[in-house]
């Protein structure tokens, strides 16, 4: 079985206008930036996206809210990207801001074949407006839950550090984050990977996403991998003490 | 009055050997530099690590290792790394002992708020609607009165909550608080320097106040 595709040109060649897609990434670590790269050059529109964030002014989703091509964001926080909040106030940009579990289970309840979730996260609050509320006695404690709907996207695109022909997918380090979840909830699942191996070149045991939840992978190129808020330790300067000559 | 940094040794002496702790952005992320000696701690990183250590040195950063707040990190023996699902699994599971985070403000019956100014911030709530849904043991580190003189301790939130009834314990730079379950502050320190008429002042809400109030320990 060879799911192998060209490049991420053939991988979104039937995304449509108006079709929503789950990305995987959290800030930009792990984003799928060449599909979204082909995603801008097809100039597909009126899309609504599902992504932990919104990627920054001119890198990852923010390159696709530039060129005006979503229609709708559903996202658990959006704060880096200063074209989000002016379409997002303007109301050019539907938003739809969810909690970040509820985010993460929604998804993972599709690949799991699930259609609803409960989960505590927003009750009392405006997430839980019009939602369904059921009380449950769990862990020792009865308390109210809402009921969450699990996405179905129509395609769903990931990065993967490693994966193989047969679409097994393997992730370094936090580039995980939201991507197994994304890649289950796929009707279509996409994965780009930066080392693109044959069938029994990646341990079984070391599988974060068996290929059976992905249709189509390829091997990436050009990775920016660009650094949000890059952090670093103050050097430590060791004292030379002075010596008499 | 406590600074940034104040507020955050006070929390940090709340840390007891073998925690899982999740720490918030701001304040919170300080109290891992004051984790008293001989304490053994792991941290949790919502974005999905277990075992989170202090940022890189200089050249060794890693674009593929973040926090949740996408600031580059590093990594401790015995850490682990999962998805985003299992990362809230754990906090729904109340596995994580400790979560420190910021507010805007916290009503006396204990709801917060921390995630919208209507009109002036929409940056979503993350993952913080999650963590006090769950979380069985909250931490608040914030500023008691804002710039405006305002007091962040009130009777009902003014801006849209994150949480109905979920903080139980408050520091801030004038005192440490306990939220009673029938509402109300329940003042247990004072910061050092500061009279209980200060508190007093500076508490919308309703503030319990029982004998002589001792001033808090730092260092």
């Amino acid at each position: 079985m060879n799911k192998t595709v060209k490049n991420a040109e053939e991988a979104v060649k039937d995304v449509k206008d108006g079709m929503t897609i789950a990305l995987g990434g959290f800030g930009l670590c792990g984003i799928p930036e060449n599909c979204i790269n082909a995603l801008v050059k097809k100039n597909v529109r009126n899309l609504t996206c599902i992504s932990n964030n919104a990627g920054v002014d001119d890198f990852g989703l923010g390159l696709l809210l530039q060129g005006k091509q979503v229609k709708k964001m559903i996202s658990s926080y959006v704060g880096e990207n200063a074209e989000f909040e002016r379409q997002m106030l303007s109301g050019e940009l539907e938003v739809d801001l969810i909690p970040q579990g509820t985010l993460a289970t929604r998804l993972m309840a599709t690949g799991y074949g699930m259609p609803v979730i409960y989960t505590p996260a927003g009750v009392g609050t405006e997430v839980a407006e019009g939602k369904e509320v059921r009380r449950f006695k769990f862990n020792g404690v009865e308390k109210d839950y809402l009921m969450e709907y699990a996405f179905e996207p129509d395609f769903a695109i990931v990065k993967a550090w490693k994966g193989d022909t047969m679409g097994n997918l393997v992730f370094r380090l936090t580039t995980r984050n939201f991507s197994p979840l994304v890649a289950m909830s796929g009707k279509i699942t996409i994965a780009e990977v930066e080392h693109l191996v044959q069938p029994g070149e990646l341990d079984p045991d070391h599988i974060h996403v068996p290929g059976i939840y992905v249709h189509r992978i390829f091997q990436g190129e050009n990775y920016l991998k660009r650094i949000e808020q890059r952090t670093v330790r103050k050097k430590i300067v060791m004292e030379v003490p002075f010596i008499k000559k | 009055m406590l600074d940034k940094e104040g507020i955050a040794k006070r929390i940090a002496r709340e840390i007891k050997d073998g925690y899982y702790v999740n720490l918030g952005i701001g304040i919170p992320t300080l109290c891992a530099n004051y984790v008293p000696k001989g304490i053994n701690i792991v941290l949790q990183s919502e974005n999905g690590i277990l075992g989170m250590g202090p940022f890189p040195h200089d050249g060794e950063e890693d674009a593929d290792l973040i926090n949740a707040g996408k600031q580059t990190v590093t990594l401790l023996n015995g850490s682990s790394i999962f998805d985003s699902a299992m990362s809230f699994g754990m906090i729904r599971a109340q596995k994580v002992d400790l979560t420190i985070l910021g507010a805007m403000e916290v009503s006396e019956s204990g709801d917060i708020a921390n995630w919208k100014i209507p009109g002036k911030m929409v940056k979503g709530m993350g993952g913080a609607m999650d963590l006090v849904a769950s979380a069985k043991n909250i931490i608040v580190a914030m500023q008691q009165v804002n710039k405006a003189g305002e007091s962040k301790l009130l009777p009902k939130c003014t801006l849209p909550i994150t949480g109905v009834r979920c903080i139980k314990k408050i520091v801030t730079e004038l005192g440490v608080y306990d939220v009673l379950p029938h509402g109300g502050f329940k003042l247990l320190e004072r910061a050092p320097g500061i009279s209980v008429d200060h508190i007093r002042k500076s508490t919308a809400g309703k503030l319990i106040v029982e004998g002589d109030v001792p001033e808090m320990m730092i260092d």
